[in-house]
């Protein structure tokens, strides 16, 4: 497997969705590429920090708001009938 | 080094028993699934706006769409999906307004591949997020992914935030599937790569990226645009 082969296959492997021959062929290639080792590493870092970041989380008091103004229009709505959104 | 884990939006049998009742007009399940995906929908939505007060709205007129066409919802596919699509669209929406001089839309060809190959393959340091505060890295992040274009990280965010399959991601975005793991790819690259920036282990102190010489990017430089001239296009 060449670099260029690593990266179309990237994806795939961190998703957990590689077929076993290939798989092995990646990680085969990850034990003496050095760089593709790196970049494989960090993407995963990367996505494991975006996802545990806690990145825009909605505050309760927000939410209660925010939910409490969503049910109002929706009763409005619902007498309004189906035709007017 | 293995398959990354995605988080797990609650079962769908549940989720279908609650589109149910709502369909038949029982409000509170409708209150329920609100409580249940409200949190998601906020967080794509500043994703895709990078605006909280947009997002608010987004929030509030992507439910308000749903409870009204609830009817012609299909159960083929998952509420969530479906209102995630509603979400999207509302989201892109806003953009639109706000930056009006410039298209905004999911299925533009954006870069070529080349953009998105590794140049920077520096390693980081261990535990990178430890060098900074929650407030800082929370900075960092924020500023890093709005330097994407729109098209690249609403696709990050449904794949790899809140952990959409990619056939969910392709149904949510009405893209192709090719086409979700070409953007994935392409933003997960370009993201590690700013990352890079602020994450490299640096071989003359305690690894902090703040303390090393010649560095372009320091902790307190986390307030500088890092669109880098490539953002939403």
């Amino acid at each position: 497997m060449k670099c260029s082969d690593f990266l179309q296959e990237l994806t795939n492997y961190l998703d957990g969705v590689l077929d076993e021959k290939t798989k092995v062929e990646l990680e085969n290639h990850l034990s003496w590429c050095h760089n593709c080792y790196v970049v494989c590493d960090t993407t995963k870092k990367t996505i494991e920090i975006y996802r545990d970041s806690q990145l825009y989380e909605l505050p309760e008091d927000l939410r209660g708001r925010l939910r409490s103004a969503i049910m109002t229009k929706c009763q409005q709505q619902k007498k309004r009938g189906p035709q007017s959104v | 080094m293995g398959a990354i884990q995605n988080k797990v939006v609650g079962p769908v049998s549940e989720e279908l028993t609650l589109v149910q009742a709502a369909k038949r007009g029982d409000d509170s399940a409708f209150e329920e699934l609100v409580r249940r995906y409200d949190r998601n929908v906020f967080r794509i939505a500043q994703h895709i706006t990078q605006n909280r007060e947009d997002a608010e709205d987004v929030v509030q007129e992507a439910f308000l769409k749903a409870y009204s066409n609830l009817a012609q919802f299909q159960e083929q596919s998952k509420f969530y999906t479906w209102l995630v699509r509603i979400a999207v669209n509302e989201a892109l929406m806003k953009l639109r307004r706000r930056k009006p001089e410039r298209t905004v839309s999911l299925d533009e060809d954006i870069k070529t591949e080349d953009d998105s190959l590794p140049r920077e393959i520096a390693d980081w340091s261990p535990n990178p997020e430890q060098q900074y505060t929650q407030a800082e890295l929370r900075e960092i992040l924020s500023k890093t992914i709005q330097g994407l274009p729109p098209g690249f990280r609403t696709v990050f965010v449904l794949r790899d935030v809140e952990g959409l399959s990619t056939e969910e991601t392709a149904a949510a975005l009405e893209l192709s599937i090719p086409a979700v793991k070409s953007r994935l790819l392409r933003a997960r690259l370009q993201l590690r790569e700013r990352l890079g920036r602020y994450f490299q282990r640096r071989e003359n102190g305690n690894g902090k990226a703040g303390e090393a010489k010649g560095s372009d990017a320091k902790a307190g430089d986390v307030k500088m645009d890092d669109s880098s001239g490539d953002g939403d296009q």
